[in-house]
């Protein structure tokens, strides 16, 4: 069934695509998962006698430069949507695959810090923060992963000319989602490392 | 209008994107899981009303190396699956999937939802769910044993129960928790963004209101709850200790309170995810079958949007005998008993919609005056059990039990049954037998009351819940005669149950056509054939009044408005 055949006129509360609204319903949802685990990570290290020092175990710099790695992705994210708006086809499509590139070169990232540390005897099992450590991360680290392929299939859709200045709701809303995951990293980084 | 090209069976009825398709995949799952879940409940009543004894007729089929009797393993299974599979996989399906995807796009007067194709991976993830229920049962150590409410540790520490099924039982919730999230997305999107002109946020029939703050709580609360159990997964097969300590925790640190705030969090408000869409459905009922404009339509959705905002915050009544300080405990108390408030408004609202009116005492409307009756005893005693005091003596006794399944399992079955009795025919395009339907609705209201408020009596006496064999007690060897009773009622409440079996078969295939508006009621779903064409509408509707415009004087024909009816405009006028 095509999407124009299920839409009839509408009076929408809120003046948005209905793809771009459902979006946002999602993302409160996500959130109030995410809500629930940093809560729990809060709440279990209030509890706690004693925590490691920010900085003793965990690669900060490294993970900080993740954090600058997934930041550029959503300004390249950003310089999509503008170019799309434009009309420019081309150019969104480059910068779609630069927010996928950047994406995965977190995952790598990532992925090399997780390697180190449990060489280092920092696991699942190993204490409370590393629990916590892993747990947080790892959701985290699959929302990017679906990010990722998110982003490929609109390079896919891109390639067929699906976009146009006046139709692009679902690169629209796969920002949203796309900012949603870095903010949550910004967060995530914060409370782990940092504080 | 575009015409449907001809499309193969998978694609049309299987793996089909469209909402009243799926609506009825939902429905037969969900009626599938309130047998299970029913028979179920009949084999705990047989081992409390005789111990041990092995059980007539399938005891021999389901527990062969017992001779028929339930073991002591197998008890907590029942009790665990019963909840679980009713909760999640019968009631939601029915009054979320069923009501939700049948209802909404027809009374906003859209095609379908605002995304098809979510709709039916939605549906999809509760089926890998349910599968993977079942599928419990039949692995080593058998299904879960925990309770329907996951408490830590007991089912985060492999220790105490080992076995795959408590995995495959959370796996379950967590697909059928994402496939809710996703029916909510669409409900929330369409009834929101879809509504057709002229259909503005007073206009829209209550039962969509139930449905849509039914679907905002389960976007803000059902992830904490994912969130609880994915945790408990870890803690069991991943070697992490969130909600483990002491010698079962591999680490310190962990916090087996936790868990219960996080599921409570989630767990009350789930009360109201239920019930929103039957008091929705009884709010419009009432009004269809009394002739009367539901009264004081705004204060009953203003009373819904308050209790989604109370229901965040009323968690700790499940904990106050967790070991809470005692004025947190106050606190909780306070801002449960002004849920009573909201509450009142629209049991209020009910009855004056009734007063002075002509009830039409069809089998819808006898099973929604059977909501409206048990919800004000289920709501009433919900008042106790919020007094901390009454509360610490009642705890994990029968008589939150009998409670519980008052405000919910009676008022939500009555209210399921009056969805499938109102909306058989829009949906099937036949009539079911009404006179098998006042008999389905007597039996099970004697029965149901019978069983309930037995419940009650005996838990006040001392009858704790979850106990396998009261007789091993001796201050409850003067009530165990209850439970026989309570046996035979319940017995006799799941027989009255074929009687709606029989007439939902029989009226699929040979009930009698039914026109476009049996009931004759006003809402936009009634306005086109039954059961309607694939794409509900051949044109935009336009809408000119609310649904509930019943007894309006000086109409030459009949005594109501349909929401099309171009006369409103002129009426409104005048
Ligand atoms: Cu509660």
């Amino acid at each position: 069934m095509d999407e124009a055949a299920t839409t009839p006129v509408e009076i929408p509360l809120i003046d948005i695509p209905a793809g771009k609204f459902g979006m946002w319903v999602f993302l409160i949802s996500e959130s109030m998962f995410f809500t629930g685990l940093i809560g729990s990570y809060i709440v279990l290290r209030l509890g706690s006698e004693s925590w490691p020092r920010p900085g003793t175990i965990l690669n900060t710099p490294l993970l900080g430069l993740n954090t600058l790695v997934l930041l550029s992705s959503s300004l390249t994210m950003a310089l999509g949507l503008n170019a799309i708006q434009q009309g420019k086809q081309r150019q969104l499509k480059r910068y779609l695959l630069f927010t996928a590139l950047l994406g995965s070169l977190f995952l790598v990232i990532k992925g090399c810090d997780y390697v180190h540390l449990w060489r280092h005897g920092f696991t699942l099992s190993s204490s409370l923060f590393g629990s916590c450590y892993y747990l947080l991360t790892g959701f985290h680290g699959l929302h990017v992963l679906s990010g990722v392929i998110l982003m490929l299939y609109l390079v896919a859709a891109a390639s067929r000319g699906a976009f146009a200045a006046s139709q692009h709701v679902r690169v629209e809303s796969s920002g949203l989602y796309w900012h949603f995951i870095d903010m949550v990293w910004v967060i995530l980084f914060a409370i782990l490392c940092l504080v | 209008m575009e015409q449907s090209q001809p499309r193969s069976f998978w694609r049309r009825d299987v793996f089909s994107t469209h909402h009243k398709v799926i609506a009825i995949q939902y429905l037969l799952t969900g009626v599938m899981f309130l047998a299970v879940g029913g028979v179920m409940a009949l084999l705990i009543r047989w081992q409390l009303a005789a111990p041990w004894q092995p059980v007539p007729i399938i005891g021999k089929l389901l527990f062969r190396e017992a001779g028929g009797a339930i073991t002591p393993e197998a008890y907590p299974m029942l009790f665990t699956m019963h909840g679980s599979i009713m909760v999640f996989f019968a009631v939601t399906p029915i009054l979320l999937g069923a009501l939700g995807n049948y209802t909404i796009p027809l009374e906003v007067g859209a095609r379908d939802m605002a995304f098809p194709r979510l709709n039916m991976v939605s549906y999809w993830f509760l089926f890998l769910g349910s599968a993977s229920m079942l599928a419990s049962f039949f692995v080593p150590g058998g299904a879960a044993g925990f309770g329907w409410t996951i408490y830590a540790p007991l089912s985060a520490s492999t220790e105490m129960l080992p076995g795959w099924g408590q995995d495959l039982f959370i796996l379950g919730l967590a697909l059928d928790a994402v496939s809710i999230l996703m029916g909510g997305i669409n409900y929330i999107t369409t009834i929101m963004q879809l509504r057709a002109p002229g259909l503005t946020l007073r206009r829209l029939p209550l039962t969509l209101w139930g449905l849509f703050y039914s679907a905002v709580l389960n976007t803000l609360w059902l992830p904490i709850v994912a969130s609880a159990l994915f945790m408990v997964l870890c803690d069991r097969r991943l070697g992490t200790a969130f909600f483990l300590a002491g010698p079962l925790a591999p680490h310190a640190g962990g916090q087996v309170l936790l868990y219960q705030h996080l599921f409570w969090g989630f767990g009350h408000p789930e009360v109201y995810i239920l019930i929103f869409p039957v008091w929705g459905l009884v709010g419009d009922l009432l009004s269809v079958f009394s002739r009367k404009p539901a009264f004081g339509y705004k204060a009953t959705v203003l009373s819904m949007l308050t209790i989604t905002i109370l229901s965040g915050i009323v968690w700790g009544h499940h904990m106050f005998t967790s070991g809470m300080n005692p004025l947190v405990g106050k606190a909780f108390m306070f801002l449960t008993i002004t849920v009573s408030v909201p509450t009142a408004i629209f049991f209020l609202n009910w009855l004056g919609t009734l007063w002075r009116s002509a009830i039409r005492l069809t089998v819808p409307m006898l099973f929604t005056l059977g909501v409206v009756f048990v919800f004000a005893i289920g709501g009433l005693t919900g008042l106790f059990n919020a007094l901390q005091t009454f509360d610490v003596y009642i705890h994990d006794t029968y008589f939150v039990v009998g409670h519980f399944h008052y405000t919910l399992a009676a008022s939500v079955l009555f209210g399921t049954f009056a969805f499938i009795y109102f909306w058989f025919p829009k949906i099937f395009g036949r009539q079911m037998s009404s006179r098998l339907g006042k008999l389905h609705f007597w039996l099970s209201f004697v029965f149901l009351n019978a069983v309930f408020s037995v419940m009650m009596f005996v838990g006040l006496h001392g009858h704790m819940r979850r106990i396998a064999d009261a007789t091993a007690y001796e201050f409850l060897k003067p009530v165990q005669h209850w439970n026989v009773f309570i046996g035979w009622a319940a017995l006799g409440l799941g027989l009255s149950q074929l009687l709606f079996f029989f007439n939902f078969l029989y009226s699929l295939f040979r009930g009698t056509p039914a026109p476009a508006n049996p009931w004759e009621a006003g809402s936009l779903a009634w306005t086109v054939p039954s059961p309607p064409p694939e794409h509900n509408y051949d044109a935009v509707p336009r809408i000119w009044c609310g649904p509930h415009e019943y007894g309006v004087p000086g109409l030459n024909n009949g005594d109501w408005l349909s929401q099309t009816d171009p006369r409103a405009k002129a009426l409104a006028k005048s």
